[in-house]
């Protein structure tokens, strides 16, 4: 296979070589413990002081509201039972969406075993999570409300603002998962009305195993990782600080080039979009068509299974993802494609194509070509197609 | 796609390259088994003649790359073979001729044995004997014609 075409940048992203530059002095030069006394050590503290202000700008936040931890997970973890620890007294209600990342719903379904009590909002057909919805899921008891800002599978960009103020006029705590949007979409953690901000820095050409969690001036929280005095006495552990590094110079990247870079990815986005759709009977997009994120395309081919669809793609050199329940390893298929409204059969059926600014429209040509002949081959091997193709001969 | 690597390069080559993929017209037997909520349906046509013996077997199959693997392989697996010993055919023997399945994938074995059983059903059915031995085949299909005639399709 000479060809390799990477289509799962929602998955993880390549760290970009001046990343990786920036990184280097700090596992083997300045490799120092930032929390040490001597000068040397206090000078890697520094910079990573200055990487902190970097994130902080980058949502519109102070430097000393961003606190670095091991990833997105940790991130949804920490805010999620942080308030709910720190709010115990005031109530033990919790409202989040159906379609989150497992960070989030597994923390929940595990809180809900501690006398917790959760409330899984649904999605309209194209992942939108309605401000009406959430009015109404209120109650005296709420103590956050966690919405993620654009899905992983399905690209759908939900409106923060808005949700966010909805909270804010009850006075209620608002988190939200932005690991796919970081670095991807402009955020203003104060104009969108958000307390809590969960990112990554692999989603954005950074390194793996580094994430930060911002918490406004104010919040009431809980820690969750107990230890060492730590960003300042809220996270122990010692500071991955090549990782802080790579990740402040992955942001700065991200903004620098977000505007260039996304209606780029769009552009491709669309192109990709309008030809399978036109080219490819019984085919769905799934998520918003316009509300999603730049680099997310997602399909469902009618009578087809995805994990043969995706080693099929594989052999064509094509890396890509699937929310079919052969992937996962469980009987269901994924709970975002269930959530807006598909049936099991079509849910299993799904593939999920995430570009970057690497891609090319001779990659794009390239994977539609592909998809039509694989479609058409399982297709030709699928009973459910038989069964349909016949059933319209008929009628 | 964690237990996709492990497939052996059997499965993967049955997946690839199916032996005996299609249709067989008015066949003496034919069986569907699975439900599309779980993500597998095979579908079994087996010609057989007068001295019950398979003269020809072929499927169509909606599922994973185990699944397709395993119909591939039970169709091969039943060629030639008497009704009864075609009955004999067991989900083990299809994994073993596989070179194994990812522990998350024998399922999809099983399935593959109970559309061998659904097909001889029919068959038996059609000309109205029996079969010592063999139970009926259960199938179930689906929730998405329902779904299509809401989207107005």
């Amino acid at each position: 296979m000479d060809k390799l075409i990477y289509m799962d940048n929602a998955a993880t992203t390549r760290v970009l070589p001046e990343v990786l530059e920036a990184m280097k002095p700090y596992f083997t030069e300045d490799f120092w413990n930032p929390a040490s006394a001597y000068k040397t050590a206090g000078e890697t503290a520094k910079k990573i002081e200055e990487a902190r202000e970097v994130i902080a700008k980058a949502i519109g936040a102070q430097g000393k509201e961003i606190f670095f931890t091991a990833g997105g997970s940790e991130s949804d973890n920490w805010a999620i039972k942080g308030v709910a620890d720190a709010l115990k007294d005031k109530g033990n209600h919790i409202i989040t969406t159906k379609i989150e990342h497992h960070a989030v719903l597994h923390t929940c379904e595990f809180l809900e075993k501690h006398g917790y009590e959760v409330t899984y909002l649904p999605v309209d057909e194209n992942g939108l999570v309605s401000p009406e919805e959430l009015e109404k899921a209120i109650k005296p008891t709420t103590i956050l409300v966690s919405i993620m800002f654009a899905n992983n599978e399905i690209g759908t960009i939900e409106p923060i603002k808005e949700l966010g103020k909805i909270a804010h006029d009850h006075g209620i705590y608002f988190h939200t998962d932005a690991v796919q949007a970081f670095g991807h979409e402009k955020i203003d953690v104060n104009e969108m009305n958000i307390d809590l901000l969960s990112s990554s820095a692999h989603k954005l050409n950074g390194p793996k195993g580094i994430g930060f969690l911002y918490i406004r001036k104010g919040v009431k929280l809980s820690n969750l990782i107990h230890g060492g005095g730590q960003e300042n006495g809220r996270r122990a552990g010692t500071t991955n600080s090549a990782g802080v590094i790579g990740y402040a110079k992955a942001t700065e990247i991200a903004l620098e080039r977000m505007e260039k870079r996304s209606s780029y990815e769009k552009k491709l986005r669309d192109k990709l979009i309008d030809r399978v759709l036109a080219e490819i009977p019984y085919t769905r997009l799934n998520g918003h068509r316009e509300q999603r994120l730049s680099n997310n395309v997602s399909f469902c081919f009618r009578f087809i299974e995805g994990e043969s669809l995706l080693i099929m793609l594989n052999q064509k050199g094509i890396c890509a993802s699937s929310g079919s329940a052969c992937t996962s390893g469980s009987l269901d298929p994924s709970h975002v494609l269930l959530a807006i409204g598909l049936p099991h059969e079509i849910a299993h059926g799904s593939v999920r194509l995430t570009l970057s600014e690497d891609t090319t429209e001779e990659d794009i040509d390239y994977i539609a070509e592909s998809l039509k002949q694989i479609v058409d081959r399982l297709r030709s091997m699928s009973p459910l197609y038989e069964d349909f193709v016949k059933k319209h001969k008929e009628a | 796609m964690s237990q996709v690597t492990e497939y052996s390069e059997k499965v993967m080559d049955h997946f690839t390259n199916p032996r005996n993929m299609g249709e067989i017209e008015n066949a003496a037997g034919v069986g569907t088994v699975g439900n599309a909520k779980c993500g597998d349906i095979m579908r079994m046509y087996l010609d057989i003649d007068e001295s019950g013996i398979v003269r020809e077997a072929k499927f169509k199959t909606f599922g994973c790359g185990a699944a397709v693997a395993t119909s591939s392989m039970a169709t091969e697996l039943v060629k030639g073979k008497t009704v009864q010993e075609a009955l004999e055919v067991t989900n083990k023997a299809v994994m073993e001729a596989l070179d194994g399945l990812p522990p998350v994938k024998v399922h999809c074995s099983l399935l593959a044995e109970q559309a061998i059983h659904a097909a001889l059903w029919d068959y038996a059915e059609k000309n109205g004997i029996t079969i010592e031995g063999l139970k009926p085949p259960v199938n179930d299909i689906d929730e998405t014609e329902e779904f299509y005639r809401m989207q107005g399709e």
